[in-house]
């Protein structure tokens, strides 16, 4: 524990001059962390602003504090909401990104039906299934009733919409707020799927 | 013959016949006032408010307000934008709108007119409502978690088709589309895919069934172009096409 604080530590000296951005998948399918890699080349542009902290994409598994928190995904588990809180606690502006975290979009889908049922037909009336058997393994985050928006439950700063927001959506993003801009998004760039 | 009786919509001239509402007006004088429920050739309905406009300090629905000489009609300023960005996001809670899975996504009023307002987030909590699908009409189908009681089905089946398929029964949030017949169920009306309705509903709440993501992303109708810029008319142009000719050739 010692060892990580201080590493969390060495991460953030000397990086005052970028922006800190870590990133979060919940319950998503991981399409909004592929579309910010769609900036192609301009992520060596990005690397200029910003310094990435806990995010897949840099596999840093603990948060130190960030300017900018961007939320894949909606709050289905015990698991999601805990990185949630603990993404609210150490940014500055946490950022719902995509439709999931925006609305809960497709995972919320389930929430037309009770978990019980949700579950019997993955687990037990399934097609294919074998041993049936609802898993209860205690490592396995333990589902929420409803898939939530993130917005339900922490503050949220700003919103991506999108099915995934477009390269170009986070480009404006992340460089209208290292720039100091207002975030002004025309047109083409809003869109809710 | 006497002058021209105007109003000023954000301070430009507009002009109106007696028994004009400010939506008749402006519409006929190229200005966009959002609107979801309304639909220039119908009887107003003023239930989504949406078109909420500024008048003498009042904010009220342009739909059914009757336009009169001299009125100062604010459509733009940002408590009236704030307004109705928080009238869609109401509707939006209010439903099931999920975008993503939806077949009438870059086709959908709802979502244009909030594209247009600049609606990034629901904000609200979500009602997440359970509510089911009529797929009993061997044509069409009907998705109670998209409808937005707009009343548009419900008018146009009455004046235009001449056969009251569709009502809106219960009040305030109980309130659902019904269908007329006995059996409650959508295919034992005498609702066609050719009927003026089938092509009307500003969401995708009455779809046609194997019909589906046909235009591709990019092509859609409010991809590009605004709500203001696309217009009711070729709005409903596109429906109906699609209905008839089962989207665009290949």
């Amino acid at each position: 524990m010692v060892a990580q604080m201080s590493n969390i530590q060495q991460r953030n000296q000397g990086r005052k001059d970028k922006l800190i951005v870590a990133t979060a998948p919940l319950c998503g399918c991981f399409g909004c962390h592929m579309s910010l890699l769609d900036i192609d080349e301009r992520i060596f542009e990005l690397v200029e602003l910003v310094e990435f902290d806990r995010t897949p994409v840099t596999d840093i598994k603990t948060i130190g504090k960030c300017d900018i928190g961007l939320i894949e995904g909606g709050v289905a588990n015990a698991h999601n909401v805990h990185d949630l809180r603990e993404f609210r606690a150490n940014c500055d502006t946490l950022v719902a990104v995509g439709s999931c975290a925006v609305t809960g979009g497709i995972p919320a889908m389930r929430n037309q039906f009770d978990l019980k049922e949700c579950l019997e037909e993955a687990y037990i009336h399934g097609i294919g299934v074998e041993n049936p058997h609802v898993p209860n393994d205690v490592e396995i985050p333990l589902l929420l009733d409803k898939v939530h928006p993130i917005h339900e439950v922490v503050r949220v700063d700003y919103f991506l919409p999108g099915c995934p927001p477009s390269a170009d959506t986070f480009w404006q993003f992340l460089t209208d707020v290292a720039a100091g801009n207002e975030v002004s998004f025309p047109y083409s760039l809003i869109h809710y799927d | 013959m006497s002058t021209e009786k105007t109003f000023k919509l954000d301070g430009r001239d507009i002009p109106f016949d007696d028994g004009d509402t400010v939506m008749d007006a402006a519409l006929r004088a190229g200005e966009y006032i959002p609107h979801l429920c309304h639909d220039p050739d119908f009887p107003p309905h003023g239930s989504c408010r949406v078109c909420v406009v500024g008048v003498n300090g009042r904010h009220t629905a342009s739909c059914t307000l009757q336009a009169s000489e001299g009125m100062d009609v604010d459509n733009s300023s940002e408590d009236i934008l704030e307004e109705r960005r928080m009238l869609l996001q109401m509707l939006f809670v209010e439903g099931n709108h999920t975008c993503p899975a939806c077949e009438k996504s870059g086709d959908c009023k709802l979502q244009a007119v909030a594209y247009h307002a600049g609606m990034l987030s629901p904000h609200f909590t979500h009602f997440f409502p359970k509510r089911s699908i009529d797929a009993s009409h061997p044509e069409m189908m009907f998705y109670y978690n998209r409808c937005i009681l707009c009343g548009l089905c419900v008018r146009v089946s009455k004046y235009e088709d001449k056969k009251s398929v569709f009502a809106i029964s219960g009040r305030g949030i109980d309130s659902r589309l019904v269908f007329n017949s006995p059996s409650g169920k959508l295919g034992d009306t005498d609702f066609s895919p050719t009927d003026q309705a089938a092509s009307v509903c500003p969401v995708g709440a009455i779809l046609p069934k194997y019909l589906g993501y046909e235009t591709p992303i990019g092509q859609r109708l409010y991809d590009f172009k605004p709500i203001s810029v696309v217009g009711d008319e070729t709005a409903r142009d596109i429906a109906k096409d699609k209905l008839t000719n089962g989207g665009p050739d290949e």
